[in-house]
């Protein structure tokens, strides 16, 4: 062990008594080679001992390991299906459920954190000093309190404190057509007739021409100097056109309206006070985090550029929509990926409220059932593997456009 | 003679400073220039204030005016006020705080919070008297620690299965974030590593962990685990909570101490190259008290989320604060009082990570004008 | 850096215990028993303000605890969901699970557990607020209904709807509190689970009055213990000490008669039973007097449903099909001999 002190160098000139292994030791790259193969053994090893000891296992339990549960029947019902399920669908289908409604509340709680996380970011910085308190007040308390507490807070108040469906009935309508009760809030839905594609094309018409016209006005702003409302223009042009379309066509859209028939509001569009609570808290709650770090991202951006942009005349609104949160971006971003994964992970925890997401269908009453807690954990950890390595990549891909800029 | 006082004439520099005009200093210009400077900046006021004014007062009366402090039953707290019932919470609060820890030995739980603080203390202060011997107590410090809990050698055994409440929130945390930092400084060494397999595997590991929710983790710990073990063995379901919980951290450790690594600069591992120290010797002696001190306002961080996602255990059935909680609300005495238990466990929660993040933020200006200076 | 970790994982390994092997043993060698209960059932296992445990089901824990190790406090009391408690009896956290548990075939047979009798009988019930009007579950067509899931009565309730080609919103929680607190609030217009579970929940409304229970039962419940596979010893003494409960009853031992009949009487089954005559405990290797210990402990089958959950608690559940089968019921044990 004294050897050890030897400087290597000395060692690969070759003194004769040194046997060939501690030379090789002694040898940096060999070293490496030496190190790597034992990791790897020894990690192989671990793998295979923990295999080894699974399949014995179950053995003595006398269970198998196999996916074949999913093909059959599930004989549960899941009270919010985005395709088509009945309990005499598979243990696959139902599985599928749950992955969609995951997904669903994740994608809405990241539009809708996004949303606000922005806007309470730049409130935060806001000359209004009551607001911007408020701002802090607000982040600083939702984003120290657990998640889990306040996806059941907002569930509970959404349970407790909206009417049952008769006394909404009374008076927690809009207008006879949209209702809220701790049932879930009953909209209007849309019944799309023969001629609706005529809407639809006119949309994307407008569409595809607002996007020609931002470029074309681009051109020409860069040409003239001249600017154009282009925003105000582009809206204008995708809320008339269909609409046009809408009343040429002689108005293709019907409305199944929710009525009260029996227990619930039947009929119409409903979002369940489940996902509703989850959906709530989640975007609250990521809100918090992003308006943090669009904070941050803003102060990031030199003070220089707001007063060369101020002394040029340009406006509050338009120095931070046009210099300062585009620069602000490189900076954002990066974190902001990792708040869209937490949201996604943390949708887990709709079983804390009985939203049937994938932890609860596949992970829960189908493990349930089968009593295959291998097999169906597998599948939700591989989701949400699935799930997170798809976001990342995504972010990777937009981080690395934006950063193209940087000169 | 204010003629005189005009046309008095002083030399450049020292005329004496003047008050500012009275519409640029005090209450007013202060309302004017943070509230109402703009017809945009008026209408968030308003609004501000508007919101407030239906938010507070009503909140004000249910939560202290309105209040029922004691009383025996929810019956008998709906006779006295409209307001929040806090009797229940009064009632519950040491099991909220203790779990179904033994009364009479609620003191070791005592003990063992208090020695944390003294333990922590020659780590977090540079100051610290006798720093290096402290330094021995805050290493032994765990183990003091699990033997007050768990009893043994003297003190009457306690079963894991009693720890409960508050208690379970601040073991869970903290066992997590105490054996994550060494694996996490294992793992972002490894991830930094020029040896390509170890490299490969530190990432792995790294990125599934960060991959996949605490939950499911949780779920392996409950129901998975055990089928790795050699046939008929298992151990103590918190025992695996908590291993689950420090890998689980040592993934988001592993980022922070990457990120205190990368902000080393290059320089200071050529050095320590340069002047013969290996790599365990550059490491421990060079790189790593840098990118530790850099970390640990990061590591407070992961601390505080850590601590929020403790209430996660009870999905897989521990009794945690929020899991006493709910199991309290089972008595049909108190049945319905849900808003009182979460907003309790909402306030103890924001109280301890909110002055945690304060803490991490002193610690970021320190770091920065030291780095400055 | 590897020495400690590898440090690590043998004290982890000494922290293991062995388990398993034979179940009997390492109670014993424990010296204590350890229940999987439900988390909080009132009537059945729940906690009181002290955190004691009571109910039906914890009757049967001190019972066994008192035949196998002559103590009916020596119990390690470890509270499941209706998704954990499988996997906790599985892998060993657990030695017998007395948790209302429905013995069904795929159970039984593809899950991997060894049910050991039933020691009550239900049926899954329906339980509404009195105002909506409803008198049998064919009305619920539209209904919002609230159920603990991963149970059989989740299964059920999907066909008992489909068969009778109705609408329904299931809203699954984990436990019987979250679907009392979702009743109570008004998320669901019904609530389903045993029979049993419905009495216990309703026991505890502030008006259990303006609650009813429909008369359809729509499905066999046999709750009942269940051990793990492959220990047929410990499945034993578990079947036994169930069926000792309920001999009791028939031969007229109770609680506070047990010592003086253990003494000897002339009636040889209850010799054979309290071990006066011949060593009943000692073939399934407990002392002579188990039988003794479990009723001095609990009382017979009798009395533990009346202390419980009988007509007289709040709960008050009548004895129907879990009377004697003298008396027209279906609670029978196989003869002590």
């Amino acid at each position: 062990m004294a050897s050890i002190d030897t400087p290597s160098p000395s060692a690969r000139s070759g003194s004769g008594e040194r046997n060939i292994l501690a030379r090789l030791w002694y040898e940096k790259e060999t070293r490496g080679v030496i190190l790597q193969i034992l990791t790897v053994v020894l990690l192989f090893a671990f793998i295979a001992y923990i295999t080894l000891n699974a399949i014995a296992n179950l053995a003595l339990l006398g269970k198998t390991f196999s996916f074949d549960f999913l093909s059959e029947p599930s004989h549960y019902d899941i009270n919010q299906t985005l395709i088509e399920y009945t309990s005499k669908s598979t243990h696959f289908r139902a599985g599928l459920v749950g992955i969609l409604n995951t997904l669903l509340v994740a994608i809405c709680g990241i539009i809708l954190a996004t949303i606000l996380g922005f806007i309470l970011g730049v409130l935060r910085l806001s000359p209004n000093w009551l607001v911007s308190k408020m701002v802090y007040c607000f982040v600083e308390f939702t984003r120290n309190v657990p998640v889990l507490l306040h996806i059941l807070l907002i569930h509970g108040f959404v349970v407790h404190m909206l009417p049952k469906p008769r006394a909404a009935q009374e008076w927690a309508n809009l207008a006879d057509l949209v209702f809220f009760t701790n049932r879930g809030v009953f909209a209007p839905m849309p019944l799309l007739g023969d001629r609706f594609s005529w809407v639809a094309t006119a949309f994307l018409v407008a569409v595809v021409g607002s996007f020609i016209f931002a470029r074309w006005a681009k051109k020409h702003q860069a040409a003239t100097g001249q600017h154009l409302p282009v925003v105000l223009i582009n809206l204008g042009a995708i809320a008339a056109l269909p609409a046009l379309a809408y009343l040429l066509a002689g108005s293709p859209v019907g409305w199944d309206i929710p009525a009260l028939k029996g227990f619930n509001f039947r009929g119409g569009f409903v979002i369940r006070p489940e996902f509703l609570a989850l959906w709530l808290a989640l975007s609250l709650y990521t809100s918090a985090f992003i308006a943090e770090i669009v904070r941050a991202g803003i102060e990031a951006v030199s003070k220089g550029q707001w007063e060369a942009s101020s002394a040029l005349g340009v406006s509050r609104g338009r120095t931070l929509s046009l210099i300062i949160i585009p620069q602000a971006m490189r900076v954002i971003v990066p974190p902001l990926t990792s708040q869209y994964l937490n949201l996604t992970k943390n949708s887990s925890l709709a079983i804390a409220i009985g939203y049937m997401d994938i932890v609860a269908t596949v992970g829960g009453i189908t493990l349930m059932q089968t009593g295959k807690e291998m097999e169906t954990m597998i599948i939700v950890i591989l989701f949400y593997l699935g799930v997170s390595l798809f976001i990342s990549a995504i972010m990777n891909w937009y981080n690395n456009r934006i950063k193209l800029v940087e000169r | 003679m204010s003629d005189a006082t005009i046309s008095q004439s002083y030399e450049p520099g020292t005329h004496p400073d003047l008050p500012p005009p009275l519409l640029e200093r005090g209450l007013i210009f202060w309302v004017r220039k943070n509230l109402l400077s703009s017809w945009y900046n008026v209408t968030l006021t308003i609004l501000g204030v508007w919101f407030l004014w239906t938010i507070v007062p009503p909140l004000y009366d249910w939560m202290f005016a309105d209040a029922v402090v004691n009383a025996e039953d929810r019956t008998e707290c709906q006779s006295l006020g409209d307001g929040a019932c806090w009797a229940f919470i009064h009632e519950r609060f040491k099991i909220f705080i203790y779990g179904f820890y033994p009364e009479p030995e609620r003191w070791r739980a005592i003990l063992a919070f208090g020695l944390m603080f003294v333990a922590l203390g020659p780590l977090l202060f540079d100051n610290f008297p006798y720093r290096g011997k402290a330094m021995l107590f805050s290493l032994a410090y765990p183990f003091i620690a699990a033997w007050l809990l768990l009893g043994g050698l003297g003190l009457t055994p306690v079963g894991t299965d009693q720890f409960g409440g508050m208690l379970l929130n601040v073991i869970v945390g903290v066992t997590g974030i105490a054996f994550s930092l060494p694996i996490g400084i294992v793992l972002a060494l490894g991830r930094a590593s020029e040896l390509p397999a170890v490299r490969i595997i530190c990432v792995t590991f790294i990125e599934f962990i960060r991959g996949v929710p605490l939950i499911t983790l949780l779920f392996v710990a409950s129901t998975m685990l055990s089928y790795f073990l050699p046939p008929g063995t298992s151990f103590d379901l918190l025992m695996r909570v908590l291993i689950m919980v420090t890998l689980f951290a040592s993934g988001y450790m592993a980022e922070v101490v990457r990120g205190g690594l990368q902000a080393i600069p290059r320089g200071q591992f050529e050095a320590a190259d340069s002047m013969g120290l290996k790599y365990w010797q550059s490491m421990r002696r060079i790189v790593l008290p840098q990118a530790l001190k850099i970390s640990i306002p990061g590591i407070v961080n992961t601390f505080i989320g850590l601590f929020k996602d403790t209430t996660l255990v009870i999905v897989i059935g521990l009794l945690d604060m929020l899991g006493m909680g709910r199991a309290s609300l089972a008595d049909a005495k108190w049945a319905g009082l849900s808003s009182e238990v979460y907003i309790s466990i909402a306030v103890f929660f924001f109280i301890c990570c909110f002055s945690m993040s304060r803490y991490s933020l002193y610690l970021e200006s320190k770091l920065e004008t030291e780095h400055k200076s | 850096m590897k020495r400690i970790v590898l440090g690590a994982t043998a004290a982890l390994a000494m922290m293991a215990t062995a388990a398993n092997a034979g179940t009997l043993d390492d109670v014993k060698a424990r010296g204590e028993l350890i229940c999987i209960v439900n988390s909080g059932f009132v009537g059945f296992a729940s906690t009181d303000a002290s955190g004691k445990w009571q109910g039906y089901d914890i009757d049967y824990c001190k019972a066994t605890a008192a035949a196998v190790l002559g103590d009916a406090g020596k119990i390690k009391y470890k509270p499941a969901t209706g998704k954990t408690r499988f996997t906790i009896l599985n892998s060993g956290e657990g030695d017998v699970l007395w948790r209302n548990t429905t013995w069904t075939f795929v159970r039984d047979v593809d899950v991997k557990l060894a049910f050991q009798g039933v020691n009550y009988y239900d049926g899954q019930g329906f339980m509404v607020p009195k105002k909506l009007g409803v008198k049998s579950a064919k009305e619920l067509d539209g209904a919002s209904v609230c159920i603990q899931t991963g149970t059989t009565t989740e299964l059920n309730l999907a066909d008992f709807f489909r068969v009778n080609k109705m609408k329904y919103e299931p809203v699954p929680t984990e436990n019987n509190e979250e679907s009392r607190t979702n009743l109570l609030a008004g998320r669901c217009d019904v609530y389903t689970t045993d029979a049993s579970g419905l009495a216990a929940t309703r026991a505890t409304f502030k008006d259990p009055e303006n609650y009813v229970i429909l008369p359809e039962i729509i499905s066999k419940e046999p709750l009942g213990p269940v051990t793990r596979h492959g220990d047929d010893n410990w499945s034993d003494i578990i079947r036994w000490v169930k069926n000792a409960l309920v001999a009791a009853e028939e031969l007229g031992i109770t609680q506070a008669n047990v010592a003086t009949m253990a003494k000897g009487t002339d009636n040889p089954e209850i010799n054979r039973l309290l071990g006066a005559e011949g060593n009943l405990g000692g073939m399934l290797g407990l002392e002579k007097d188990w039988a003794v210990r479990a009723i001095a402990a609990v009382g017979n089958y009798g009395e533990i449903f009346e202390r419980n959950i009988g007509t007289k608690t709040k709960i008050g559940l009548e004895r129907g099909l879990n009377a004697l089968w003298t008396k027209g019921g279906l609670q029978y044990t196989p003869p002590f001999r």
